[in-house]
């Protein structure tokens, strides 16, 4: 383990939403840290609360949710504690954000070069330096004729290249931090590859951190060094990827990895999936979340919420099973 | 973030006395329902109501202001304000029913046709709708006069022909949904007619839609036939209009306000009544209505 | 793009000649001939004669029809029989009154419309917001011509603000804007409403929409967002309901004009139908005709122009 301190560490981190049903405990108690320099990846099927983490890092969040405890430590300074000017400095600059749809995520009556000037607007450089770091990044991204392009409109693009461009501009502040949500879902598989391969080459030559949220197994284990594993608003796993793939220690991991359609070894005539649902998390059963669809669950997996156990050299899970194991 | 917003979907009416329900917590929808009632039993019982014949003149000074006996005062032949007002008053539902139950079959059949017909046929009708939809009433209504002369039957036919195109218009995206709806092909697939189909599964759902868009096209038509009758164009005397006791009131402006502001707040009150009720129902009902226009 | 020009004009053009020979068929086809009809009954058949001729009434209906719109191209449109002056000229001069006022009010209604919708929307569910929300709605449920004649009976009657009558001097910018402030404000009134409403809903629309949440996720100051990034947008679909509504504040200038006794095509029209002058009501509706189609033609290309997406659909 690394002696400086990480970069992002969130600690039992809780949140609810306000709904007409309740509240719905979103995220409990999470726990997750990305080194610096690192590509930490989060994991976990839809509705796990990967989105809600991360717009909570951004503080983008919706009127009716309400951070219940825990801290977010960037670079050591809390971010839940920011006052809201001081929050929008960081954004984009320090931390910057790659979203799933580049379909919308750009705006569709300003050219690209329109969007990458504004997004400096707090840089002190003039219109022409500004112009020409846009015309840099773009053609780092891999954009062609990138000077011409500067006066297009995101719907004259492909998929892929707004994506890359989405990509230019989060990465054109160097930003210590890059998250990245679902970036690939909405490209097709050869995109994915090449989104991938960018990404990492980039992540090289800036140095940042990047944060990768997905639901593609195979993605995190080519590009993340670290892996987090979610579930209905709980980090259940989590540590080097190499580790948690080959030994997961938690059982919710280790039926993730078995479905994962790229593992599948034997020929049979169904895909393995994981029976059951997602439990009602405005009122989440006692005990283990996981519980009640959990293969290996006993006695006090019904009575007792487990705590995060460590299991190895940097991987740890939040299950009754993982407890002894560590060193 | 947007994905993560829990949306609460309206339930939908899971039965009439439900939605009403919901309809009289809404303050607008309350106001528009209370008041609604309230016109319409007042127009219905007018002429039991009026104190006055409303035709009748002098019975009592000119332009005279409101007094205990005359509670909106008189108009320039001394009739009583108030017993016109609220025969005025049917008058204007009348004509809002007839026209609007006019404009609702008529805009049913062809929207029908536009649905189920040829292609040029729907392009040739939608243009006509739209066309209808947005040229200025006014200029229209005065055309129509030039024609039929003043009446209260060119004012139906005015409000009929620009009703048409709103209610034709639902019927026809209608129809065109249900039209090639898998069913609807296994149906046929089974040998079942246009007619039955049209029966059986067109109508039921157009039925709710033109209702309450029927309900929000009364205050519309209350205006026109109001407005032409203002100017003289409508119903004419001695029946009394909203548009023509202030028309009356209007000519005598200065010398005092009680003739117009009489004839000029049931017309304000009711359409306001209507439209709190229409908007409302549409909320309640179906937000798939909602159309800024 | 010049195709959808082509294709809209086209369009208009026909409108404007299906509406024109309609009213023409109409009027001809009613029992009893114009003639008697303008000169009443007690005209002598020569005189009913002579009226008939001047008007080409004893030609057949369709060289009636074909000199018409014949007459039109040439920018004749007939002669006013009770000024004995060409129609063209008389529909031409009333013209730019109206035009004046419909401007006017539209320019106002979006002046104050757009703000209000803006604010509401930004500060969603406030008190503010519901008490803007119910009076938009009031104002697009009154009737136009009873604001008109509220708005005399109180800013000019009453307070005695604003004149209540006519256009003002000739010459003079300030009595004429004195004389436009009210009929102005009572036509655009319901426009408020609209716009309000409109830009309302359209700006939630797109303080939703993912590039706004891109935006933020970049740090851009919410003001800058609000102004830069979402009112442009929001403001585009305003544009083209202004262009079907053209026909509605063509209603409601007309009763303004009647009510204020302004000049303008709409007293005009009003005027000649009481008169049964029918060259002058052909002439008035064919111009307002032309207007409107007009006015809806230059909205969408206007929509089309400011909207980058929808330029590629041209």
């Amino acid at each position: 383990m690394t002696a400086a301190p990480d970069l992002l560490s969130i600690r039992d981190l809780s949140l609810s939403f306000r709904t007409p049903r309740g509240r719905l405990q979103a995220l409990r108690r999470v726990n997750l840290e990305v080194p610096r320099g690192r590509i930490v990846g989060v994991v976990g099927e839809s509705g796990c609360g990967k989105s809600t983490l991360i717009a909570s890092i951004l503080r983008l969040l919706p009127p009716n949710a309400e951070v219940t405890g825990g801290a977010i430590r960037f670079e050591g300074r809390d971010l839940l504690e920011l006052s809201p000017r001081a929050m929008r400095e960081l954004r984009g600059r320090r931390i910057a954000m790659v979203f799933q749809d580049p379909m919308t995520a750009l705006n569709p009556v300003l050219s690209i070069g329109r969007q990458m000037i504004d997004v400096q607007y707090r840089e002190g450089r003039s219109r022409r330096e500004k112009r020409e770091r846009a015309v840099e990044m773009l053609a780092r991204v891999g954009i062609p004729d990138p000077a011409q392009r500067l006066e297009a409109y995101p719907h004259q693009f492909s998929g892929g290249m707004r994506q890359r461009i989405a990509i230019a501009m989060a990465l054109m502040m160097e930003p210590d931090l890059l998250i990245a949500d679902e970036p690939t879902t909405a490209l097709d598989a050869t995109l994915e590859v090449q989104i991938i391969g960018l990404l990492q080459a980039l992540q090289r030559d800036f140095g940042c951190s990047i944060l990768f949220v997905t639901h593609h197994l195979g993605v995190v284990a080519e590009l993340c060094e670290e892996v987090v594993v979610m579930y209905a608003g709980e980090v259940v796993e989590r540590g080097p990827v190499e580790a948690v793939f080959r030994n997961p220690a938690h059982p919710y991991t280790a039926r993730l990895l078995a479905c994962d359609p790229g593992r599948i070894v034997e020929r049979s005539r169904n895909l393995p999936t994981i029976p059951g649902e997602i439990p009602d998390l405005v009122s989440p059963p006692p005990g283990c979340v996981f519980r009640p669809r959990c293969p290996e669950a006993f006695a006090r997996c019904e009575l007792e919420a487990p705590a995060e156990h460590a299991v190895g050299s940097g991987q740890s899970a939040r299950c009754h099973l993982a407890e002894g194991e560590g060193r | 973030m947007a994905a993560d917003e829990i949306p609460v979907a309206p339930r939908r009416a899971d039965g009439f006395l439900a939605g009403l329900r919901r309809l009289t917590r809404d303050g607008m929808g309350l106001f528009g329902l209370v008041a609604v009632l309230l016109v319409v039993l007042s127009a219905v019982f007018a002429h039991q109501l009026a104190p006055f014949d409303p035709t009748r003149i002098m019975v009592g000074p000119r332009l005279a202001p409101p007094s205990a006996e005359h509670w909106l005062g008189t108009d320039q032949l001394g009739r009583d304000v108030f017993s016109r007002v609220l025969v005025g008053g049917q008058v204007a539902l009348q004509v809002a029913l007839a026209s609007i139950a006019a404009a609702v079959s008529i805009g049913l059949g062809l929207g029908l046709l536009a649905g189920l017909g040829p292609r040029w046929l729907d392009n040739a009708i939608l243009l006509l709708f739209d066309t209808v939809r947005s040229f200025p009433v006014v200029i229209f209504g005065l055309a129509v006069v030039t024609v039929l002369g003043p009446s209260l039957t060119t004012v139906i036919f005015v409000v009929v022909v620009t009703s048409i195109p709103t209610y034709g218009r639902v019927a026809r995206t209608q129809t065109l949904a249900i039209k090639n709806n898998e069913f609807i092909l296994a149906e046929r697939a089974m040998g079942a007619g246009t007619g039955r189909i049209l029966r059986v599964h067109v109508l039921p759902n157009i039925i709710g839609p033109l209702l309450i868009l029927a309900s929000m096209d009364v205050p519309v038509v209350i205006t026109i036939e109001a407005g032409l009758s203002f100017l003289g164009m409508g119903v004419q005397p001695p029946t009394p209009s909203w548009g023509s006791i202030l028309n009356d009131g209007f000519s005598y402006i200065r010398n005092t306000p009680w003739p117009v502001i009489a004839g000029g707040i049931p017309l304000i009150l009711t359409t306001l009544a209507f439209t709190f009720l229409g908007e409302a129902l549409r909320d309640t009902f179906d937000p798939k209505l909602r159309r800024d226009l | 793009m010049w195709l959808f020009l082509a294709r809209r004009i086209g369009l208009a053009v026909a409108i404007v000649a299906v509406a024109v020979t309609l009213l023409y068929s109409m009027i001809h086809a009613v029992p009893g001939d114009p003639a008697s009809v303008i000169l009443g009954p007690r005209a002598t058949p020569e005189m009913r004669e002579a009226l008939r001729e001047r008007l080409g009434l004893d030609r057949p209906f369709v060289v009636q029809i074909g000199s018409f719109f014949g007459g039109v191209l040439r920018g004749d449109l007939g002669t006013d029989i009770v000024r004995d002056r060409p129609v063209a000229d008389i529909v031409f001069a009333q013209l730019p009154y109206t035009v004046v006022l419909v401007l006017a009010s539209v320019g106002w209604a979006a002046l104050v419309g757009i703000p209000l919708g803006c604010f509401s929307a930004v500060r969603r569910n406030s008190l503010a917001d519901r008490i803007i929300g119910v009076l938009s709605v009031s104002f697009i449920a009154v009737p136009y011509f009873a604001v008109s004649i509220y708005a005399l009976l109180i800013f000019s009657v009453g307070l005695r603000w604003f004149p209540s009558m006519g256009v003002g001097e000739p010459g003079d910018p300030l009595s004429q804007a004195r004389h436009l402030v009210l009929p102005a404000f009572a036509v655009g009134l319901s426009w408020v409403g609209y716009i309000a409403r409109m830009v309302r809903a359209s700006m939630l629309e797109v303080l939703g929409d993912n590039h706004v949440r891109t935006a933020r996720a970049f740090g851009l100051p919410e003001r800058r967002i609000v102004f830069r990034y979402a009112l442009p947008i929001a403001v585009l679909p305003t544009i083209t309901i202004l262009g079907v509504g053209v026909g509605y504040l063509i209603s409601a200038a007309v009763f303004a004009e009647i009510v204020f006794s302004r000049p303008g095509i709409g007293s005009l029209l009003f005027e000649s139908v009481g008169q049964r002058n029918y060259p002058v009501v052909m002439g008035a509706v064919l111009v307002t005709s032309v207007l409107f189609v007009v006015s809806t033609t230059l909205a969408d290309l206007a929509n089309a122009l400011l909207d980058p997406r929808a330029r590629e659909k041209l």
